[in-house]
């Protein structure tokens, strides 16, 4: 049992540390979060050569052979500044399932590209009826010939305005709630009958509904065993959630310091209000909920490099229940202590508290995560 | 990072699982398993065996008889002894006083109490709180007055726990009132058999003596009794109190306390089935396995940094604040899960009277004192909000 950072980590997190501070200022965030592409080509030219992008792939596939505690330490990192890159999307997600359930071939399609830079990818999971359940797929996929022919519908596909590669979960058999008989499918963002509605979503990131209309795909585009895809879906939502976990303690941890810092400054009756135990008690309330979303971070993390799949998936759960609780309670607070000023937009706080109100959200709110761990735990 | 185990880590909780299950006293576990006090003879009994073993203090540095285990050590042990229902030292000697004694103790009240605490021979009581002092504890009255080799102590405590079994009480007293209230405050270790010490039972919420009033009346202490310096009682005072802090979280406790629930909750019933499959008991109970799965690991982080030589303010405050709360919480949803079998109460001594055992299950005996008891630890130790004073001065600096 460790959990103190190795040299090599520590190196990672202070270069993380130092992209996000020479960035990611408040302003410079809200530019680039309002250009038409809504993040910067450039940073992530930067990323590749830094080798962020290759990290958590395995040195067979030209990566860094980077674990789960590097993408926390990464994650976390870019948490504090919300940097707009799509790095979950491309890299845990896109690049997490080719790696995960890829042939020989597709990985190294696609594999090293991405960690140029030079291709970016976006998974279609969601559809506007499955909620936050992964197995809750309607879209097909028909064998046509050696290929399929996709229809269906994905909902609010992050980066999937983007991405030169969307991964769609669709169904090649089974009941609209089996686990088996989902497949995974790489489609190109133009091909032939897909259609997207782009919009931006509130944490000031990229999205898409994404329209797929006998969508032809060749026997290449199938991603793992037809059928056989949810295990890896699982899987890599895992990682995600993980990473949205450390992602979620970064911003905590840096809404809390800004609200600490407004709390010394402001005064009213002559005092900073930083002086009164009331907001002092919510202060630490706030504080407390981060260091133990940052414990949790942790754990989750070790825990999926342990290798224990129930535990694994009872710690992913139990983190993710935790993080969207404090994600919660500490944007909202953060609003309310900064009184006005948390409202407007121009003001750092409030994009904090878009972000950590998303990624509660994602892979399952809060509610959803308790009834997951209490399932798993009886 | 890292949470895997060694093969040696492996080996010790073999060690630990099998020592528990061959050396722990039967009637010590239950009372234990049940939450009610322990009877001073199982305590003293238990901390016998434990200390044979080497097993006492696990946070004393090795020189003076700590255990010299590594944090997963610790862990383990920790958890297995939660698991078996075993309890650990009182914390009195071997949590509060002895760091004290070790860490700003002459050689010979070194030599003379450190061995004592470890094998159980003096039972220890802390003389902090008064009836004006609570939470402001450094406005304390009970006084110290020179009288050449000896201090003639005059004065108060209360909510004293376990006075009633207690050798040795450790005291903050007065030994300046014209300065400074914290500037004025020595620490004293004094015999309770001095002449002049009376002590008087409270009864608690839970109907039993767990709490007292310690009177000190021209009690004459030994200036050799005194801890370091005059009117620097306050920094030993402090000192001891951010020590309480880390062990009083109870994770291993809690965690044992949540697979009864579950056993009890597969027992009763709640509608057509068993609470076991009553969503809302479901999901309370969730809430607080989340809860407490991540004051875990928060503590585990605080032991790693203060192990790897980081110094740490009042972070741990967060675990007593948590840790309580989440005692509390338990002991709520174990009386809830009783039904109407939570009401019937007897104390302690009208029950050891009776042959007829308790109203209802079995299970029913203990989870109400818990409850009640429990009460106060979101009070004791600091109360969480004087907890919470101190976090946000100290690590937020507000």
């Amino acid at each position: 049992m460790d959990f103190e950072l190795s040299d090599e980590q520590k190196l990672l997190k202070d270069s993380v540390e130092r992209f996000v501070k020479d960035n990611y200022a408040t302003e410079a965030r809200a530019k680039l979060a309002d250009t038409e592409l809504g993040f910067s080509r450039d940073h992530w030219k930067k990323m590749a050569e830094l080798g962020w992008l290759g990290l958590p792939f395995a040195e067979e596939v030209g990566g860094f052979g980077g674990t789960a505690v590097e993408t926390m330490i990464m994650m976390e990192s870019m948490g504090r500044g919300l940097v707009l890159e799509p790095f979950l999307a491309t890299v845990i997600l896109g690049g997490g399932l080719v790696a995960e359930a890829g042939s020989a071939e597709q990985i190294e399609a696609i594999i090293p590209e991405l960690i140029e830079g030079k291709m970016m990818l976006a998974f279609a999971y969601a559809e506007p009826q499955s909620r936050f359940d992964l197995n809750n797929v309607a879209t097909t996929a028909s064998k046509s010939g050696d290929g399929y022919v996709l229809n269906g519908h994905k909902a609010v596909v992050y980066h999937g305005t983007t991405a030169d590669k969307i991964i769609v979960s669709a169904r090649t058999s089974g009941d609209a709630l089996d686990t088996d008989g989902i497949s995974l499918f790489l489609v190109d963002n133009d091909a032939e009958g897909v259609s997207r509605r782009d919009y931006r979503t509130i944490d000031g990131q990229r999205a898409a509904d994404i329209m797929l209309e006998n969508v032809k795909v060749g026997a290449d585009a199938l991603l793992g065993a037809e059928g056989k895809a949810y295990p890896a879906i699982e899987k890599v939502a895992s990682r995600a959630i993980a990473a949205l976990c450390a992602e979620a303690v970064g911003a905590m941890q840096t809404a809390n310091e800004i609200t600490n810092e407004y709390m010394k400054q402001r005064k009213q009756f002559g005092v900073p209000i930083g002086k009164f135990q009331v907001l002092q008690h919510r202060m630490v309330d706030m504080y407390m909920e981060a260091e133990q979303s940052k414990s949790m971070s942790d754990m989750v993390a070790m825990k999926l490099d342990l290798g224990d799949e129930l535990d694994a998936r009872k710690a992913v759960s139990a983190a993710k229940a935790q993080v969207g609780n404090a994600a919660k309670f500490i944007g909202q607070q953060s609003i309310q202590l900064h009184g006005g000023m948390g409202m407007t937009d121009e003001y750092s706080i409030g994009h904090y508290f878009k972000r950590l109100t998303t990624i509660e959200m994602l892979f399952g709110n809060t509610d959803y995560h308790f009834k997951k761990f209490a399932a798993l735990s009886s | 990072m890292d949470l895997s185990f060694s093969a040696d880590d492996l080996a010790f909780r073999d060690e630990v699982r099998d020592f528990l299950a061959t050396a722990l006293p039967k009637d010590v576990k239950d009372r234990f398993e049940r939450g009610l006090h322990p009877t001073k003879e199982g305590q003293v009994r238990w901390h016998k065996i434990l200390n044979e073993k080497g097993w006492v203090a696990p946070n004393w540095p090795k020189e003076y008889g700590g255990t010299g285990w590594t944090i997963s050590q610790k862990y383990i042990a920790a958890h297995e002894f939660g698991q078996a229902s075993a309890p650990q030292a009182m914390p009195f000697g071997v949590g509060m006083v002895a760091p004290v004694i070790y860490t700003f103790g002459t050689q010979a009240q070194k030599d003379k109490y450190l061995p004592r605490i470890l094998n159980s021979d003096d039972w220890w009581c802390q003389g902090y709180s008064e009836p004006g002092s609570g939470s402001d504890l450094a406005s304390l009255q009970t006084k110290a007055v020179r009288d050449g080799d000896h201090y003639i102590v005059n004065g108060q405590k209360i909510w004293t726990s376990f006075a009633q079994h207690a050798d040795m009480i450790f005291c903050l007293v007065r030994t300046d009132s014209s300065v400074k209230a914290q500037e004025g405050i020595s620490f004293l270790l004094i015999d309770m058999k001095t002449p002049g010490i009376s002590i008087k039972p409270i009864y608690g919420l839970d109907k039993e003596n767990s709490l007292n009033e310690v009177f000190f009346d021209d009690v004459r202490v030994p200036v050799e009794n005194r801890i370091g310096e005059e009117n620097k009682g306050w920094t030993y005072a402090k000192f001891l109190l951010g020590n309480e802090r880390t062990g009083i979280a109870r994770v291993a406790r809690s965690k044992r306390q949540v697979v009864r629930l579950r056993e009890i909750s597969r027992v009763e019933r709640s509608g057509a089935g068993t609470l076991a499959e009553d969503p809302d008991f479901i999901a309370k109970l969730a809430r607080i396995e989340v809860d407490l799965m991540a004051l875990e690991y928060t503590e585990l982080r605080m032991l790693s940094m203060i192990a790897n030589g980081k110094t740490l303010s009042a972070e741990p405050s967060l675990l007593k604040i948590k840790g309580t709360e989440i005692q509390q919480r338990l002991t709520e949803l174990m009386v809830e899960t009783l039904g109407m079998y939570g009401a019937p109460y007897e104390p302690e001594r009208a029950y050891a009277g009776r042959n007829d055992g308790p109203a209802g299950p079995d299970y029913a005996h203990g989870p109400m004192a818990d409850h009640l008891y429990l009460r106060a630890a979101t009070i004791y130790g600091g109360s969480n909000e004087i907890q919470r004073n101190i976090v946000s001065k100290m690590v937020l600096g507000l």
